[in-house]
C-alpha cells in the first residue's frame, strides 16, 4: 500500500499494531488497511492459522498447517487446542485430558506444562509459537517489523486466563497494548459499515469458549451492557460426542480399542470434523477411517446429529438468558443479532439463536474472521487511525475478597464497565503485626471454595502499632484488559505500602521475564545457526566452481602466482568451513572470489568465444 | 470510604433528580475524552491518569444512573450511615402481610403447590410496595433539590430502608416462583 500512495506514514513510526485472534482451533492476524480491516494471508494463501504447534525431532518449533501434519505422523509432539489450558491448574483439566491427547506431566500444579517430546512447556510458551507465526506472516506481509499487537480473548476470560494471554503475547516478542473481548471485537468489525445505533447481541460460539454480550450502539460508542459465557463450551465438545461414538464402533466393530491409539484418535477426530462440518449442507454424511488395513464408516444423519448435540447448545441459551437479565434489555429490543465462530454454521445453532431474541441471526460476515478483522480494528483506534470508534467493556466477573469464615466480599460487580475501581481499607487484628494478607476471588458465589482464586496479596512493612490501629488503604483497579492490579497506602501517613502479589494460578513477572529472554536468547541462536549454514551452502558452491575451473583450460593459461594464490584462498576456506562463525565464513569466501577473478574472465571470454564459432558452424 | 466526587465527574451539581439521557450523553462525551484507548501513545505518566480518570468516571456513571445507588451516594457523602442495614427489622405496617408470606413460602418449600397462588398475589402487591416508594423517592429527590435539607435526605433514608426490605422480599418470592 505505502508504496502505491504517496502518504504520510509517520504517525506509524513504531510500525503498525496488528489485530490478532488467538483462537482455540484456529488464529489469524488482521490489520488496518486504507479501506477498512483486512486479514492478512500466510504464506500458503490461507488466512486461517491453525493453533496447533509442533517440536520437531530437529528441535525446531512448527506451527500453524504444517503443525497440524505433525498431529497425525507424531502426535506426543504435537499439540492442539491449548487455549483451554490457559490459566488454568493441573486439577482444572484433569477430565480433559481423556479426549484431548494433552501430555500434562506429572509435576504440574498451579501451573500446567506440557511434553512436545523431549521439550516442557506452559501453555502461554505454546501460545508464543502461534502468535510467533503470525507475527511472521505479517512482517512478510506489510514489509517491517511488527511488535506491538490487540489480542482477542474470550469475554468470559477471567484474570489468570487474560495474564496468561498476555504473556504469551510477550513471550511471542509482541507488546500487547490490548486484550480485547472477542464478542466486542466482533461488533467493532460489524459497526464498520453497518449500524450505527441500536441494540446488538453478539453469540459467539468457538472451538471451545462459548461468549454472550449485549452492546448498545450509539453515534460510534459500543457500550457492552453485560456479558455471559462459558470457557470451557465449543465446537470441541461436538467433535468429543462423534469420537466417542466412533471409538464404540470401532472397539465392538474391530474388537480393539483404540483410543490410546494417538494416531488413530486424531485421524478419527480429522473424519469427524469433516463430516460435521459438512452436515451443515447436507442432510446426512458418512464417517470414515482407514486404518492399517481396517476400515471403518457409519452414515450419520442429522436428525441424530442434533439429538446428540441438543444438551450442548442448550448449555449455551442459560448464559444468554442471565446476559438478558443482567443487560436490563428484554428479546424484543434486540435490535440485531450477531453470529461469530465456526459453530455458528450448524443450523441447529442458528434456529435456537433465532428462537431465544425473535430476531433472524446475521451471518453474512465471515464467522471465522469477523473476531480478528474487529481486532484490527480496535488497533486503528489504538494507533489513533480510527477516531470515531470507541469500546466500552465490562468486566464479565465479580471480584471480591475473603472475608471472615471464607465468605467473600464483592468489590467489583460483574458488568462494571472497566476501567473500574475499589477501594477497602484494612487493619491489624494482632498488637505489632507487620503484614495483611488478601486473598483475591472472582466468581459470583457467596463462599470463597466456590470462586476462583486470583492472587493473594501481601501487604508487607506496616509499621508496628496496636491492634486495629494501622489503617491501610487497599486499592483494587481493573483495567481496560480486565485484568487486576492492587495498590495500597497507609491512610495516615499516606505513605505507598509494599504489595507483594503471588498469583494463584499462572507464571509469576520473573518466570515470563525468563522465558521472554530464553526465546530471544533461542531466536539469536537460531538465526546464528541459519547464517552459518548459508555461509558454508555459498562455500560449497564457490569450492565446487573452483574444482571444476580446474579441469578448464582457461587454469592453464594462468600464471603460476596466480594458481598458488587460489589454492592459498581455498585452503584459508576449507580451514574456516567449520567454524560457528558465518563472518569469518564469508570472509574467506570473498578472499577466493578474488583470487578467481582473473580465471573466471578467462573462462568468460573462453566460452564467448567457443560460443562465436559454434554459430559459425 | 470513597471521596471521589462522582457528580462532578460527570460535569454535574448534586442533584439527585437526573435525566438519564443526559448523564449517558455526558459519560459518552467523557468516555471519548478520558478513556485509556485515547492515550497509548501518550507518557506513562499520562496513561496512568488516564486510567485513574476514566475509573473514576466509570465508577461515577455506575453509581448514578441507577436511583438508590445515587440516592445512598449521597446519603453517604452528607455523613448518614447506610452500611449494614439491619434489613431483617421487619418494619411495622408490614407486619402482619410478611407473617402471611413466610407462611407461604412456608408451604410451597413443603411441597405444598396451592401456596404458589397466594404468593403469586403477595408477589403483585410488595412490587406495588416497591413501585410506591419509588414514586415516593421520585418526590423527595425533587424536594432535597429545591431546598437541599438534611431532614429530607433523613425521609430518603427511611424510604431506601423500606425498599430495600421489600425488594428482598420481592426477591425471594421470585426465586421461589422461579421454575426449577
Amino acid at each position: 500500500m505505502s508504496q502505491m500512495f504517496d502518504i504520510d506514514f509517520s504517525a506509524h513510526k513504531q510500525g503498525r499494531i496488528v489485530g490478532i485472534d488467538l483462537g482455540t482451533t484456529n488464529s489469524l492476524v488482521a490489520f488496518m488497511d486504507l479501506t477498512g480491516p483486512k486479514v492478512i494471508p500466510g504464506a500458503d494463501g490461507g488466512n486461517l492459522v491453525p493453533s496447533v504447534v509442533s517440536y520437531t525431532r530437529e528441535g525446531v518449533f512448527l506451527a500453524g498447517n504444517p503443525a497440524r501434519d505433525m498431529l497425525i505422523d507424531q502426535p506426543e509432539r504435537t499439540v492442539y487446542s491449548v487455549k483451554r489450558l490457559m490459566g488454568k491448574g493441573a486439577a482444572d483439566v484433569r477430565h480433559e485430558v481423556e479426549l484431548f491427547p494433552f501430555h500434562i506431566t506429572p509435576d504440574s500444579d498451579s501451573v500446567i506444562r506440557l511434553q512436545l517430546g523431549e521439550k516442557v512447556l506452559t501453555p502461554p510458551e505454546i501460545s508464543a509459537q502461534v502468535l510467533g507465526q503470525l507475527k511472521r506472516n505479517a512482517e512478510v506481509f506489510l514489509g517491517e517489523p511488527v511488535t506491538r499487537a490487540v489480542i482477542t480473548v474470550p469475554a468470559y476470560f477471567n484474570d489468570a486466563q487474560r495474564q496468561a494471554t498476555r504473556d504469551a503475547g510477550r513471550i511471542a516478542g509482541l507488546e500487547v497494548l490490548r486484550l480485547v473481548n472477542e464478542p466486542t471485537a466482533a461488533s467493532l468489525a460489524y459497526g464498520v459499515d453497518k449500524r450505527q445505533n441500536g441494540v446488538v447481541a453478539v453469540y459467539d460460539f468457538g472451538g471451545g469458549t462459548f461468549d454472550i454480550s449485549i452492546l448498545r450502539l450509539h453515534d460510534g460508542i459500543f457500550e457492552v451492557l453485560a456479558t455471559n459465557g462459558d470457557t470451557h463450551l465449543g465446537g470441541d465438545d461436538i467433535d468429543n460426542r462423534l469420537i466417542r461414538i466412533g471409538l464404540e464402533d470401532i472397539a465392538s466393530e474391530w474388537g480393539e480399542d483404540i483410543s490410546k491409539n494417538g494416531e488413530a484418535v486424531q485421524l478419527l477426530r480429522r473424519a469427524v470434523i469433516r463430516a460435521k462440518e459438512e452436515l451443515s449442507f447436507v442432510p446426512a454424511v458418512l464417517i470414515e477411517l482407514d486404518y492399517h488395513g481396517k476400515h471403518y464408516q457409519r452414515e450419520i444423519h442429522r436428525e441424530l446429529f442434533e439429538n446428540l448435540i441438543k444438551d450442548i447448545i442448550d448449555r449455551t441459551l442459560v448464559p444468554c438468558r442471565q446476559c438478558l437479565a443482567d443487560s436490563g434489555v428484554s428479546a424484543d429490543q434486540i435490535d440485531e443479532v450477531v453470529m461469530v465462530g465456526g459453530s455458528t454454521r450448524i443450523p441447529m445453532v442458528r434456529r435456537a439463536v433465532e428462537a431465544l431474541f425473535r430476531a433472524k441471526p446475521h451471518t453474512e460476515l465471515n464467522p471465522d474472521e469477523v473476531v480478528a478483522l474487529g481486532a484490527a480494528v480496535q488497533a486503528g483506534i489504538l494507533s489513533g487511525d480510527v477516531d470515531d470508534k470507541l469500546l466500552l467493556d465490562v468486566t464479565p466477573l465479580s471480584l471480591g475478597i475473603e472475608t471472615m469464615g471464607g465468605v467473600v466480599s464483592k468489590l467489583i460487580h460483574r458488568n462494571s464497565t472497566i476501567p473500574a475501581s475499589a477501594t477497602e481499607n484494612f487493619t491489624t487484628a494482632v498488637d505489632g503485626q507487620r503484614n495483611v494478607l488478601i486473598h483475591v476471588v472472582q466468581g459470583e458465589r457467596e463462599l470463597v471454595k466456590d470462586c476462583r482464586s486470583l492472587a493473594r496479596f501481601d501487604l508487607k512493612d506496616i509499621d508496628p502499632l496496636p491492634a486495629g490501629a494501622a489503617r491501610i488503604e487497599v486499592k483494587f483497579l481493573i483495567d481496560a484488559n480486565g485484568i487486576l492490579s492492587v495498590s495500597a497506602r497507609d491512610a495516615r501517613s499516606g505513605k505507598e505500602q509494599s504489595v507483594e502479589v503471588k498469583p494463584s494460578y499462572g507464571l509469576t513477572d520473573d518466570q515470563v521475564e525468563a522465558m521472554i529472554l530464553e526465546s530471544i536468547e533461542k531466536a539469536e541462536a537460531d538465526f546464528n545457526e541459519r547464517q552459518v549454514r548459508e555461509a558454508r551452502v555459498e562455500a560449497d558452491a564457490i569450492l565446487a566452481a573452483t574444482d571444476k575451473a580446474k579441469a578448464n583450460d582457461a587454469w592453464l593459461d594462468l600464471d603460476d602466482a596466480a594458481r598458488q594464490s587460489i589454492d592459498t584462498a581455498v585452503n584459508h576456506l576449507l580451514l574456516v568451513y567449520h567454524s560457528d562463525d558465518h563472518n569469518l565464513i564469508l570472509a574467506k569466501i570473498d578472499e577466493l572470489n578474488q583470487a578467481t577473478m582473473t580465471l573466471a574472465e578467462k573462462m568468460m571470454n573462453t566460452a564467448v568465444s567457443s560460443a562465436l564459432k559454434g554459430t559459425k558452424i | 470510604m470513597n471521596n471521589h466526587d462522582y457528580f462532578g465527574a460527570l460535569g454535574l451539581d448534586r442533584r439527585l433528580s437526573l435525566d438519564t439521557a443526559d448523564l449517558q450523553k455526558r459519560f459518552y462525551e467523557q468516555s471519548r475524552k478520558l478513556h485509556p484507548d485515547r492515550f497509548v501513545a501518550k507518557p506513562q505518566a499520562e496513561q496512568d491518569a488516564a486510567l485513574e480518570a476514566s475509573s473514576v468516571l466509570n465508577d461515577a456513571y455506575r453509581v448514578l444512573r441507577d436511583p438508590v445507588s445515587r440516592a445512598e451516594y449521597l446519603l453517604k457523602q452528607e455523613g448518614f450511615d447506610i452500611g449494614e442495614q439491619r434489613s431483617k427489622d421487619v418494619p411495622p405496617e408490614l407486619l402482619e402481610e410478611v407473617f402471611e408470606l413466610n407462611m407461604a413460602l412456608e408451604e410451597l418449600r413443603h411441597g405444598d403447590e396451592d401456596a404458589r397462588g397466594s404468593l403469586d398475589q403477595a408477589h403483585s402487591r410488595f412490587a406495588a410496595m416497591r413501585d410506591a416508594i419509588d414514586g415516593e423517592l421520585q418526590a423527595l429527590f425533587r424536594a432535597y433539590d429545591t431546598v437541599q435539607d438534611r431532614a429530607v435526605l433523613q425521609q430518603i433514608r427511611g424510604a431506601l430502608n423500606r425498599r430495600r426490605y421489600i425488594r428482598n422480599l420481592v426477591n425471594e418470592v421470585e426465586k421461589e416462583l422461579a421454575p426449577k
